[in-house]
């Protein structure tokens, strides 16, 4: 391929028949270049996410089709701007290019994709791809918005001078994107790269790669575009010392209001339609075991995890949105001061925010938190916060306990106050945990906080739909493995050992004998052998508690059934009531959350010790709030 | 590494002029940054390299964590982190 030059790959020949093994290519380049639309762009539907063993960075996956009956691999590895790794992500990048990664052979080619709009800088992370000695497709990206601001680059100078092939493209304008796929296709994935006409400096050296890719910069007539205006007006309003945190709080209440309220219609349709299902699979199911392993164990154990995902969608849809367009760094600045002050930094205030949906997307979204013990402590105290399947419990306990007295006219009674009150105790556990943690285990090493501003872009619908589809994967995935299998174990207890031939009352099952043999234990805050079965099942979701308490005093099952909450006034004392309030607002009952933490943090050991702090956390605060009120 | 061969104490002297002395608009050129080796490296990769100018721009309610441009780029910094980047 001696006149392989300029933009153009076209002039390769063509292999003469399929390779017998596909190739991977990997997709390298410094955050916010453009690497997931490009791999969006490229693998479209045909990706899969995958977790790198050992390590909690997801990696995403995609086959690309090149014509009938080839295809190539491609992987879209964590930004970095150096291959001197710092964060975890970053050394998976390393370890996969460098072939060392287990569970991935190195990549047969690499396409660096850089931001054209910033070449000058981003061009320093060619010298050490390049020197990895694999072939590598330079990827000029944001072509559109490099012309726009008058800035130009001469492509086929760059590829010369590098010897390398460079495609000057816009992945999200999906210009230019077919020389990429030629490159795909081209014989280029294995032949031996040449070495570059312009000498590599030494990569280590920061200043010098910077000077080296100013050079290059420079002998390729790049112009530098203009600054970008929009960026810059925008900021003048979101990060204005005014008004820029009065916006972040009505994106802040709006993302809040929209997944407490706008999911509120979905989340009925979907358990509608779970219970409308479940009844045609009953009345097509003779009675018996079968039936009732399906329809009560199966269908509304997952079916009540299941519910939840408007609401986490709705969560992500608006994450994309903020994250893509950029604004998601501006509200981390403004955040960090105040979550400095708890240890924490910028990043954690969204996934904390989200977690008053729900712990799981909360702790998924911790994924843009670099420093890992930030991270960590982020996923630890974010089950702290009162999400929503909190909310049917207060609301049962409080309508049964707490007689309405206004307080503050119409608008604030005495049982909103409750409310609030067991918010406010979510969140200060929060911050009393986080301070402990970021003083003691997760003390971070001084490591400097340094937040890039991305240009603010439009987010494309299909990345936006892309990553929807990957959430919903992930949390039906565990819905039909980990769930499911708890929902079996709890209907399984619920309903064995048969008294002649019929499944047993709720006393007398297993469940009933597990919440004899905890009584003891529970005595203390007040809970009787019934509540021990609530709590029980409650770890399949917390709401299930009210499902459950409606089973065995044989009542409907609601939150706002009168008499479910005639039978717990009969069956708590007002200090129990309250000892089971605390205990709700601060016990990691719920294995979903279990689940993910275990899944994101790479193992059983924070699960183990998170579940454990804070159930003694919630026992010892419900001791005392029985002993005090009573 | 640091950025400067001549090794300064660690804890920024008072005459030494640093990022945090700039106001919003005000341009300077970076001299060194007085950080571990491994956080020095990664606030040059960002675009903090001694010898090019930075500008400081917008911040956080309350003047901190601060945005600053360098390099065709704009990075926040805290003021602790700030404040170890030394200006010519």
């Amino acid at each position: 391929m001696d006149d392989c030059h300029g933009a153009s790959t076209a002039t390769l020949p063509p292999p003469a028949a399929a390779p017998a093994r596909r190739h991977i290519v990997a997709i390298v380049g410094p955050p916010n270049s453009g690497k997931s639309t490009l791999f969006n762009r490229l693998t479209g539907l045909r990706q899969k996410v995958a977790n790198f063993p050992g390590v909690t960075v997801e990696h995403r996956m995609g086959r690309v089709k090149l014509d009938h009956h080839r295809e190539v691999f491609v992987v879209d590895l964590p930004g970095v701007y150096s291959l001197q790794p710092r964060t975890e992500d970053e050394r998976v990048t390393h370890d996969v290019l460098a072939g060392t990664m287990e569970s991935l052979p190195r990549p047969d080619a690499v396409m660096l994709i850089l931001d054209s709009t910033n070449l000058s800088r981003h061009l320093a992370l060619a010298a050490p791809i390049l020197s990895l000695g694999l072939p590598t497709l330079v990827i000029l990206n944001m072509a559109d918005d490099l012309d726009r601001r008058g800035g130009d680059v001469n492509a086929a100078e760059l590829s010369r001078q590098l010897s390398t092939p460079v495609a000057l493209i816009s992945a999200s304008k999906n210009v230019g994107v077919e020389q990429v796929l030629e490159f795909l296709s081209g014989g280029t994935l294995t032949t031996v790269p040449k070495a570059p006409l312009i000498q590599l400096p030494v990569i280590q050296d920061v200043p010098k790669c910077r000077d080296w890719a100013a050079n290059l910069s420079r002998s390729t007539e790049y112009r530098a575009p203009a600054p970008p205006m929009w960026t810059r007006r925008l900021d003048a309003i979101f990060l204005h010392p005014v008004i820029g945190p009065l916006v972040f709080l009505a994106v802040v209440i709006g993302v809040f209001q929209t997944i407490f309220t706008g999911a509120r219609p979905l989340m009925d349709a979907v358990q509608a339609a779970i219970a409308t299902s479940g009844g045609w699979i009953e009345s097509a199911l003779p009675e018996g075991a079968l039936r009732s392993l399906i329809v009560d164990g199966i269908w509304s154990g997952v079916g009540s995890v299941i519910v939840f995902l408007p609401q986490i969608l709705l969560l992500f849809l608006f994450i994309g949105i903020l994250e893509d367009s950029g604004y998601l760094a501006r509200a981390a600045l403004i955040a960090d001061r105040t979550m400095a002050k708890i240890g924490l930094q910028g990043k954690s205030f969204i996934p904390l925010l989200s977690a008053y949906a729900c712990a799981v997307p909360a702790i998924m979204a911790t994924r843009t938190i670099e420093n890992k013990r930030d991270r960590i402590a982020t996923i630890l105290i974010a089950p702290f916060m009162t999400c929503s399947a909190r909310l049917p419990v207060y609301t049962l306990v409080i309508a049964a306990f707490i007689p309405e007295k206004p307080l503050l006219g119409i608008f604030f009674g005495t049982r909103a106050a409750a409310l609030l009150g067991l918010y406010a105790l979510g969140f200060l556990a929060a911050i009393f945990t986080a301070r402990i943690l970021k003083s003691t285990v997760l003390k971070s090493t001084r490591s400097p906080f340094m937040l890039e501003m991305p240009p603010y872009r439009w987010p494309t619908l299909r990345s936006l739909a892309l990553r929807l589809l990957d959430r919903s994967k992930v949390f039906l995935r565990r819905a039909g493995t980990v769930i499911l299998a708890v929902a079996i174990i709890l209907w399984f207890l619920s309903s064995f050992p048969l008294k002649d031939g019929k499944a047993p009352e709720i006393g007398d099952s297993f469940a009933g004998s597990i919440g004899h043999f905890v009584e003891p234990v529970l005595k203390p805050l007040g809970f009787n052998w019934k509540i021990g079965i609530g709590l029980i099942t409650s770890f399949a979701a917390r709401e299930v508690i009210v499902g459950t308490l409606g089973t065995i005093y044989a009542v409907d099952g609601t939150s706002e059934s009168i008499g479910l909450q005639e039978a717990l006034r009969h069956e708590l004392s007002p200090g129990g009531a309250a000892a089971l309030l605390i205990f709700f607002a601060f016990a990691m009952q719920c294995m979903s959350t279990i689940a993910v933490v275990r899944r994101e943090t790479g193992g059983w050991g924070w699960p183990v010790v998170q579940f454990a702090y804070m159930t003694l956390f919630a026992y010892v605060f419900a001791f005392l709030a029985y002993r005090i009120v009573n | 590494m640091q950025a400067d061969g001549n090794k300064p104490s660690r804890d920024a002297k008072p005459e030494c002029r640093n990022l945090t002395a700039l106001k919003r608009g005000e341009s300077a050129t970076l001299d060194r940054i007085d950080l571990p080796e491994d956080d020095a490296r990664r606030l040059m990769e960002l675009g903090f390299l001694p010898g090019h100018s930075v500008t400081s721009s917008h911040a956080a309610p309350g003047g901190d964590p601060r945005v600053f441009r360098v390099d065709g780029s704009e990075v926040a910094l805290r003021r602790e982190t700030a404040k170890h980047l030394i200006l010519r």
